[in-house]
């Protein structure tokens, strides 16, 4: 049974022994070594939390540049599309302007052609008159040849000139 | 062609050291003296392996023992005096018959048997002085706190002039640190969340301590401290001290005026009242007989070789080789349960602790 019945001087030695572990690492031990484990552990765990903090910006800069990639891509498309539009604007509008004034070259070259037909026409006709006296002149010259012809057809004016008073 | 010469060479190693164990018993059985064959008293001899004494003893018998006699320190009361010696004053003095100053070391079948006793003329009977001797757990405990303060002040150097920053510890000071943030913040942090400074460096050196003393006590020829109860009852002693000084109202509240029905208060009064003192009174049995039975289950395996000696050659033949790989498998086993003895100490000791700080309107969270 001496097992189980405590000795007083193993519980005096133990006592002091204990005592003095306690006293001397309650003191110089383990609050330096917990304390430098709560520190770390709180370090990293900061880490840790700026790491994803930095990582959620990351994201958060890639997102918003891919949207700005976007945004460009879709304005570069608009811009290319309008350029489009507009060049086919100005071709139909040259288009137009150069049938237009196609027209108008060709109305003015109709007038001009109309008037020099209107000038042909005259000259030929004063042509025609000057020819058609000068023919009667002749025919006339060749009728009234002998001085008798010439009385006879004074006569004869005369006569029309006093039939018609 | 490396690696099967390796294994040829362990093969080798392994099939001598067979061998050796093998014939020995058989030559000695031959050569052995006559007084071998009387047989040994295991109970004695595991009793005084697990027990304490006033000597360290190494090995050997009578002439060729290697031992170091401890100092004695006894107070007689009758004489009024602290006296002071060498245990091997003792021990000379009772080869002669005589005893020393009037002391002399109680034996078997005497009370205090094997304790030292002193004459008193009163009553003409031997009684028990005052013994404060320095006996081998003694010596035990104090090398066992000089190499923890110097395993844990030397850790702690090694964390001056660092920053949060730093590097982690490697090596030994990294294997302490794991283990003591393992205690810090899986024990302590987990039950007592609310008080950790205060009951840190308790529960720590506790555990430390019996973790310390429980490896150290599985070396062969060194002494078993944590299998003895005085030194589990000190240690019981302080967790229930933390427990209760440092109880507060809802505590005690709750053992005297638990929130039952009427007619059970004065019942679960006394039960908890009783509660306060099996609970520490529980964890010095558990320490003391986990470390106490697991030595002498080993010592008990290793003397099934001496007694089968005295048996049969051949039953000792057998036995040998089997009774040294259970008790390989028992060393392995109890340096598990030397770590497992220290959680669980130091565990339950957290939750009582843990318990009688109880959060101020709990009910409220």
């Amino acid at each position: 049974m001496s097992l189980l019945t405590p000795d007083i001087g193993l519980i005096f030695w133990m006592l002091v022994a204990f005592g003095v572990v306690f006293f001397v690492l309650v003191k110089f031990g383990w609050p330096i070594i917990t304390q430098m484990v709560d520190e770390r552990k709180k370090y990293i765990d900061d880490s840790l939390e700026s790491a994803r903090q930095a990582n959620e910006k990351l994201a958060k800069i890639q997102e918003e540049s891919a949207a700005l990639l976007k945004q460009a891509r879709e304005q570069q498309s608009q811009i290319l599309a309008d350029a489009m539009e507009q060049r086919k604007q100005i071709v139909e509008k040259a288009q137009t302007e150069a049938t237009i004034a196609g027209q108008k070259i060709l109305e003015e070259a109709k007038q001009q052609i109309e008037v020099e037909k209107e000038d042909a026409i005259r000259d030929i006709r004063r042509q025609v008159g000057l020819l058609s006296v000068e023919i009667a002149e002749k025919v006339l010259r060749q009728s009234l040849k002998t001085d008798k012809d010439q009385m006879a057809m004074i006569d004869r004016l005369l006569d029309e000139m006093d039939n018609k008073k | 062609m490396n690696k099967n010469n390796k294994a040829w060479k362990m093969l080798r190693i392994l099939l001598l050291a067979v061998g050796m164990l093998l014939p020995y018993p058989m030559w000695a059985q031959s050569e052995a003296e006559p007084e071998a064959k009387e047989g040994i008293d295991m109970t004695s001899l595991i009793l005084g392996h697990i027990g304490d004494a006033y000597e360290w003893h190494f090995w050997g018998e009578g002439e060729n023992t290697v031992a170091i006699p401890l100092p004695i320190l006894v107070y007689s009361q009758e004489r009024g005096e602290w006296f002071f010696f060498s245990f091997e004053h003792l021990e000379e003095a009772e080869k002669e018959g005589k005893d020393y100053q009037g002391f002399k070391i109680a034996e078997a079948g005497e009370p205090n048997a094997g304790k030292v006793v002193e004459y008193s003329r009163a009553s003409g009977e031997w009684v028990r002085p005052v013994d404060l001797s320095l006996t081998k757990n003694a010596v035990g405990l104090i090398i066992n706190s000089i190499i923890l303060i110097c395993i844990v002040l030397g850790c702690a150097k090694w964390y001056k002039n660092k920053k949060p920053s730093d590097e982690a510890p490697r090596g030994f000071v990294g294997l302490m640190e794991m283990m003591i943030s393992m205690v810090y913040y899986d024990i302590i942090k987990a039950n007592i969340p609310q008080h950790v400074q205060r009951y840190a460096g308790y529960l720590l050196c506790a555990f430390f301590f019996i973790f310390l003393t429980n490896l150290i006590g599985l070396i062969p020829g060194s002494a078993n401290i944590t299998g003895n109860i005085a030194v589990t009852f000190v240690l019981a002693c302080c967790t229930f001290l933390f427990v209760n000084l440092g109880g507060n109202k809802e505590y005690w509240k709750e053992i005297f005026w638990a929130d039952v029905p009427g007619w059970l208060k004065p019942i679960m009064a006394v039960i908890e009242f009783f509660g306060i003192f099996t609970k520490p009174i529980a964890l010095m049995i558990r320490l003391f007989a986990n470390i106490m039975a697991g030595h002498a289950a080993l010592l008990a395996l290793i003397g099934v070789i001496f007694i089968t000696a005295n048996i049969s050659p051949v039953i000792n033949g057998i036995m040998t080789p089997l009774s040294v790989i259970f008790a390989i498998f028992l060393d392995c086993l109890e340096c598990l349960v030397a770590f497992i003895q220290a959680y669980v100490f130091t565990m339950l000791s957290a939750v009582f602790i843990g318990l009688s700080v109880p959060k101020h309107h709990a009910e409220g969270h």
